[in-house]
């Protein structure tokens, strides 16, 4: 299980004091009394300093694994972290001002649309042209295939481990929100993902074999201090559309749109591994998503979200909101981790 | 009677099987996949072959390869 991370600003300092039940010498909490009081957020770092980005992603772990280190209860009420009111009140605080600057991205962006009440084939095909789309940023994997050394290629798992480590996990929240037949559909993607009942198959074990073998920590948010903020906040989207049911229609184009643009770039990671010499673990990891992707997406696609548009009529906006979600946030992940590792790589020859 | 196979051809991409399925290739050997749905391989671009690795994407929609392929 996880320890709480090291904070990045004075928002995530206050929470995470808060949650380790931090006293100061006269035994008093060194937490705020208040994490509600708004003044917090107006003192919180700059978004993109990752003080936010941290915060958020702290207040969703605790409904998925918790930490280790924090106390069990708190909170003015003494009341389990997960379900505390105040806790709540600023989670809230935090997605809304989350899904609002992803609301004008996204409308920035200017994407292809996906038709209302069109036939099936067609809204597959608006689809796959969506997800066609050009963000303007660098493939990882194009960099992972042609260029990336060993230490360069190991930053990249590390960042791609904060999602590896629960893979699927978010848009499992959506399940039983969804009518019947899309439910159906999810879990026939789901299966493959959690292993089709065979547990060391799990796709997250997958990833957490290939880790130790490239003698990398596999343990649940082993690199959460590393993570840069664009990764904390493309992991925040994923549990953001998963947990309110109002996004559903965008947490199933979200899903969608992952599983359209991972097959291909999956083979290109591939690529590279071998030019590397990789561990074969995290070579199969990749390569078990070139097979699995290449069903997953076509499932997501005239399945999945196909049954849910037609049951649902009128959500093709949301589920193209999500999809753009999906394609911009790996679009600033992909540029701040290439960036970063390629500075990382600069840093060294100096 | 057990249930009939169920084969899809998705257009501009793969057949998608249900159920377990084992593909003799042209040379005699057998793969076998075992998840819920298969996609097999319908361009020849694939590089796990006889399942499909989107591959079909790269070779352009509508395209000369593709219209010979029979997928438009």
């Amino acid at each position: 299980m996880p320890t709480l991370p090291r904070a990045r600003g004075p928002l995530s300092a206050a929470l995470v004091a808060d949650l380790r039940g931090d006293l100061r010498e006269d035994g008093t909490s060194t937490g705020p009394a208040d994490l509600t009081d708004p003044g917090l957020l107006e003192k919180a770092g700059p978004v993109g300093s990752g003080d936010e980005e941290l915060a958020l992603w702290v207040l969703y772990e605790l409904h998925h694994h918790g930490f280790d280190d924090a106390t069990a209860t708190g909170g003015p009420d003494d009341l389990e972290h997960e379900w505390r009111p105040d806790l709540l009140t600023l989670r809230g605080r935090l997605e809304r001002r989350l899904e609002r600057r992803w609301r004008e991205r996204v409308a920035a962006a200017d994407l292809p649309t996906l038709p209302s009440g069109a036939e099936p084939a067609d809204l597959a095909r608006a689809f796959f042209a969506l997800c066609d789309a050009d963000t303007g940023a660098e493939s990882v994997a194009r960099f992972v295939q042609r260029e990336a050394d060993d230490d360069q290629l190991a930053e990249v798992l590390r960042q791609r481990s904060i999602y590896h480590v629960k893979e699927q996990d978010a848009a499992m929240w959506t399940l039983p929100r969804l009518p019947d037949t899309t439910k159906a559909h999810l879990l026939t993607i789901a299966a493959d993902e959690y292993g089709n009942g065979r547990p060391d198959d799990l796709h997250a074990a997958l990833w957490a074999r290939g880790m130790r073998a490239c003698g990398l920590d596999a343990s649940y948010a082993a690199y959460v201090d590393g993570a840069l903020p664009a990764v904390l906040e493309q992991n925040n989207l994923m549990t953001l559309l998963g947990l309110h049911r109002r996004l559903v229609p965008a947490a199933l184009g979200h899903l969608a749109a992952f599983e359209v643009t991972s097959a291909v770039p999956s083979r290109r990671v591939v690529r590279g591994m071998e030019r590397l010499g990789t561990p074969e673990p995290m070579v199969a990891y990749y390569r078990e998503h070139m097979a699995a992707d290449a069903v997953h997406e076509q499932v997501a696609v005239r399945d999945l979200v196909g049954s849910y548009v037609a049951e649902v009529p009128g959500s093709e906006d949301e589920v193209a909101f999500g999809a753009a979600v999906c394609l911009l946030a790996e679009a600033a992940t992909a540029t701040a981790l290439l960036e970063h590792v390629r500075r990382g790589a600069a840093e060294d020859v100096a | 009677m057990s249930e009939p196979t169920q084969v899809r051809l998705c257009e501009d991409g793969p057949m998608l099987v249900r159920g377990e399925v084992v593909v003799e290739d042209e040379d005699g050997q057998r793969h076998v996949s075992t998840r819920p749905v298969t996609a097999v391989c319908r361009c020849g671009a694939s590089s796990l072959k006889p399942w499909c690795d989107g591959s079909h994407k790269l070779l352009g929609t509508g395209g000369p390869r593709a219209r010979r392929l029979g997928t438009v």
